[in-house]
């Protein structure tokens, strides 16, 4: 436990100092290195919450990262263009309003989809998620209205009450803290009542049931949390690209979220920010390097899984722990 | 102090004239992995081979993979602005790639040069003077079917994936076709089966059918659409019958008639020199993509010998007067900075073994885009 | 004339509804047996397409080819189960889901490596070249009826062999009780790797059956995987006659919906807008399918076991 505990204080201050370090020596490129790393780490934490606590393997939260991001996107655009959306309501550009629209935008979904989808279990729940993501990743690149396939596009990012959001290092202190902020609510989470009694349905369902707690709507009730903490990092991946398109709602996105975790170490507390970082620093490093950065990426992610269980933390701090 | 010693530089450079190479960095995000590998490998190995002819060894090329992804392109195109530093941005393929990464490089006054794909928003409201596209407006060889259809065709059967860029398709065609329409029909992006499509066609009394299937979905239908033997004429963009996917698509193609900018048997000098350099370099034919790479090369070393890249006004104003040898015989830069260029209607013929393409007509002479006057640059 | 037209759809339907089953017999097989999430099929799916695509072109012969990519899917398949899948039986399907993400990326650039990044050219063979009259005047290819005939005869041969040889019942065994079959001395081990092998082999064929249709390029197996996903889970995991049914609802409703869709919707809209809705709700439409279906049947329509 204490080494786990070194491991996740060594990086935070690795994920802290690189990048303001490579800042000040004028390289600010790895600062958005550095923030895509805490956004797609932010969208699997989020994700962790319904796939590490409570054991659903959702295979469609690209719905949820997408949902974020058009959020943001067509907020952004409105405002931008100064035309009201539907019943006179103006877009916007402050990043606070924007994440909680996407909060509850992706918080209803989730509830629609949940609703349906947790009446399965096991790979009947991974591919029925799959099947919810595909429609609005189809729905998403034939809809004309916000640029199909080709995406939204916006200039400028959004803005933050008393933060110049155009510096990166200030956009990254933004996505540290909330990213911060859902590890603190991933933990708490985990050891609440709230948080046993979802364990407690992925490990004894009839124990639960037997204190009368139904876990269906346990198991409820972390989807739509999960889906909505997605939802706010799909919004500031919008922001880090100043681009939204039907990309982010693909199948690839939600595996691609689904091996950040497994990658960092399933039912771990920093897992996704390992994963996330290992991930995006070896397709960084890999594709300067070579044009066949695929492959040997496939190869490393082989050598994971085969060689070192438990993900990256797992071979730090030793044998997993399942809470 | 590192500033004032490149001002000096400059200044010297300016005084001698541009005649000394200065070092030039250009950034090429083009796709190198997965299904549409093929394209931008041509992209790349034809701009290589421009940049080698000229012997220019100043100019440093970075090349690297976006995996037809958006998000990566993006990154990787801050990597290059931030990192690398390039003074030059090229190479991406598709439309929605471009959408991504275009708009927010050249508001970071960076230059980029399209070597394909221009989708209609960025020749229309959002032009802008950093962004000089020299391939095409998509719409540009739709377009010239219309136009060529007019001729010998009374009703048309049109059909074209269910994205922007397949809508912009089948409007570009409408909007110089005449005739009657006899179906249209939007695909799925990505499909491999057209049998239902098909037999659409068959039960309609079209007497031509125009089709924009780019990559593997055009391989797919072009090859169903002979096997079931319904035998109406067709027709597309030349994105479908270019080099790259002829060889995949064997004698079902031949016979089809397609448009485009340029053909490997077009007759002038440049081409000629082009066409034969190439297979030398790589033993195989050019495709089109690899045409409009070479041109941007060509067009990016005119501009280098007439003005220094870092001063981006006179940089800016070199480029758009296109001084370059096109192996597509003539071309200008429209008020959008998009070509004005002829456009051709090619058949697909089979010369000994290889199947290729042959220029059997002009749909369009210094024909712009419909977009130009949207744009205030 | 439109009755017609509807027999000719419904016939393609049921083809793209047996070239799903060829891909998704091996995939539920594997996972009835072995209990193994595999992503990687799809990549098998692309094996058998390249191996017979490059043996036609070699020797001209398509049909060498057919058993040139039931061989390169095989062996691949063996292979791939002996050096990495054999270590993820005993793990959760989380590590199994990354482990064959990763093989998807090696093998997709390990084709690419050998074959170049242009498509292949691959033509069905003169034998099943032409078309053939259908009632009321139409016409139907020869090739594509070829393609259901096979699927048929793949779900016999698959039914034959696991209700009444040997081999079956080993498997009918390992996918009720493993740890019975290996204490009756049953090698287990290897008895994997042939399932898996087969599975592959099944893959393999659909991709050269299908390469010759469509285009044979990397990246080609991911988009049928998927489908094949839908397929299993709506016919219900493990099952084979549920890979079966699942498959020819999946190709029929797809198939019509795309062709029905449109011309419904054009009576309330204009024909180009009809045809744009048309097609976006089209693309949806399995999806929608599937959704229901499981949301009635968690289990899907033929629950493992019963």
């Amino acid at each position: 436990m204490a080494r786990e505990t070194a491991f996740n204080i060594v990086l935070s201050v690795l994920l802290v100092a690189a990048p303001v370090a490579t800042s000040l020596l004028g390289e600010p490129f790895y600062v958005t290195l550095a923030t895509r790393i805490a956004i797609l780490a932010l969208a699997a934490v989020g994700l962790n919450m319904a796939l590490g606590l409570g054991g659903l393997v959702s295979f469609g939260h690209a719905a949820f990262f997408g949902l974020g991001g058009y959020v943001a996107g067509i907020l952004a655009v409105h405002a931008f263009n100064m035309e009201p959306m539907f019943a006179g309501i103006p877009g916007t550009k402050l990043m606070p309003v924007i994440w909680l629209v996407a909060i509850v935008a992706c918080a209803l979904l989730a509830f629609v989809i949940g609703a349906i989808s947790l009446r399965t279990s096991g790979v009947y729940f991974i591919m029925i998620t799959l099947a919810f993501a595909q429609m609005a990743f189809y729905f998403a690149i034939s809809w004309p209205a916000y640029g199909g396939e080709d995406g939204l596009s916006f200039f400028v990012r959004n803005n933050f009450p008393g933060i110049d959001t155009l510096r990166p290092l200030s956009f990254l202190a933004i996505c540290y803290g909330l990213l911060g902020l859902s590890l603190v609510f991933f933990h708490r989470l985990q050891h609440s009542r709230f948080g046993s009694a979802l364990q407690a349905a992925r490990q004894n369902e009839t124990r639960l049931a037997a204190v009368g707690i139904r876990p269906f709507h346990v198991r409820l009730a972390a989807f739509v949390i999960s889906a909505a903490v997605t939802g706010v990092a799909g919004a500031l991946f919008a922001d880090l690209n100043r681009f939204v398109s039907p990309s982010m709602l693909s199948w690839q996105m939600s595996g691609e979220l689904i091996v950040l975790i497994i990658l960092g170490g399933v039912g771990r507390l920093y897992g996704p920010v390992a994963g996330a970082t290992l991930y995006v620093l070896l397709e960084f490093a890999l594709g300067g390097i070579t044009e066949r950065w695929q492959f040997f990426l496939g190869l490393i992610l082989l050598g994971v899984v085969l060689f070192a269980r438990g993900g990256v933390i797992g071979v730090f701090a030793g044998r997993p722990r399942h809470g | 102090m590192k500033k004032t010693l490149a001002a000096c530089a400059l200044a010297i450079l300016a005084s001698t004239g541009a005649a000394v190479a200065e070092p030039v960095k250009i950034g090429m995000i083009t796709t190198l992995s997965g299904g549409g590998a093929g394209l931008g490998i041509d992209v790349r190995d034809a701009f290589e081979l421009a940049i080698k002819k000229s012997g220019n060894a100043e100019i440093e090329i970075i090349v690297e993979d976006d995996a037809q992804k958006p998000e990566l392109a993006v990154q990787i195109a801050d990597k290059m602005v931030q990192s690398d530093k390039v003074d030059l941005l090229t190479g991406i393929i598709w439309s929605n790639l471009a959408m991504a990464v275009v708009p927010s490089v050249t508001a970071q006054d960076i230059i980029y040069l399209s070597p394909n794909a221009g989708p209609s928003p960025l020749a229309g409201a959002q032009c802008n003077k950093n962004y000089f596209n020299v391939a095409y407006q998509n719409d540009n060889f739709h377009e010239a079917m219309g136009e060529y259809a007019n001729a010998d065709y009374k009703k048309m059967f049109i059909l074209a994936p269910n994205y922007p860029a397949g809508k912009d398709s089948l409007t570009g065609f409408k909007r110089y076709y005449k005739g009657e329409i006899a179906g249209e029909v939007y695909t799925q992006l990505g499909q491999t089966d057209y049998a239902a499509e098909i037999a659409q066609i068959r039960a309609s009394d079209a007497d031509g059918v125009f089709i924009f299937l780019p990559g593997g979905m055009g391989i797919a239908f072009t090859k169903q659409y002979a096997q079931s033997g319904v035998g109406t004429p067709l027709m597309g963009p030349g994105f479908s019958f270019s080099q790259d996917v002829l060889g995949a698509i064997g004698d079902a193609a031949l016979g089809v008639r397609n448009s485009a900018s340029w053909a490997k048997d077009l007759d002038n000098a440049a081409n000629k020199d082009f066409v034969a350099a190439f297979q030398a370099e790589y033993n195989r034919l050019p495709s089109i993509y690899a045409a409009q790479a070479y041109d941007t090369a060509n067009l990016i070393l005119s501009a280098l010998a007439k003005a220094g890249v870092k001063d981006k006004d006179a940089f800016r104003a070199a480029l758009k007067e296109a001084d370059f040898a096109t192996v597509r015989g003539k071309f200008r830069f429209n008020s959008n900075q998009h070509p004005i260029q002829d456009i051709y209607v090619r058949e697909v013929v089979k010369e000994g073994d290889v199947i290729t393409n042959r220029i059997i007509g002009t749909a369009f002479t210094d024909h712009g885009d419909a977009y130009a006057k949207d744009c205030k640059i | 004339m439109q009755a017609t037209l509807f027999l000719e759809q419904l016939l393609n339907g049921l083809q793209f509804g047996f070239m799903l089953f060829l891909m998704a017999a091996g995939l539920t097989l594997i996972f009835g047996v072995m209990g193994l999430i595999n992503l990687a099929h799809g990549s098998l799916y692309m094996i058998g397409a390249f191996a017979c695509a490059a043996v036609a072109a070699a020797t001209g012969s398509f049909w060498l080819g057919l058993m040139a990519s039931l061989a390169a899917a095989a062996a691949a398949g063996a292979l791939i189960e002996v050096v990495v899948i054999r270590r993820l039986y005993q793990r959760d399907h989380l590590d199994q889901v990354l482990a064959t993400f990763a093989l998807i990326l090696i093998l997709s650039e390990a084709t690419r490596w050998l074959f170049g990044s242009l498509p292949l050219y691959l033509d069905i063979p003169p034998l099943l070249q032409g078309t053939v009259p259908l009632p009321g005047g139409s016409r139907y290819q020869l090739y594509r009826l070829a393609l259901i005939g096979a699927g048929a005869a793949v779900a016999i041969g698959l039914y034959l062999l696991i209700a009444r040889t040997r081999m079956g019942m080993r498997i009918r065994a390992g996918e009720s009780d493993r740890e019975m079959i290996a204490a009756l001395g049953v090698d287990i081990r290897s008895l994997y790797t042939i399932v898996f092998a087969l599975g592959a082999a099944l893959a393999g064929f659909a991709g050269a059956m299908v390469g010759a249709l469509q285009s044979v390029q990397i990246g080609m197996g991911e988009p049928v995987l998927i489908l094949a996903f839908v397929v299993i889970v709506i016919g219900g995991i493990g099952s084979i006659r549920g890979a079966l049914v699942g498959a020819l609802l999946v190709g029929v409703v797809d198939t019509l919906g795309r062709f029905l869709l449109p011309a419904l919707l054009s009576t309330f809209v204009s024909p180009s807008a009809a045809a744009s809705t048309g097609a976006a709700l089209a693309s949806m439409l399995i999806y929608v399918v599937m959704a229901l279906i499981l949301a009635i049947r968690p289990q899907g329509l033929f629950p493992a076991g019963s």
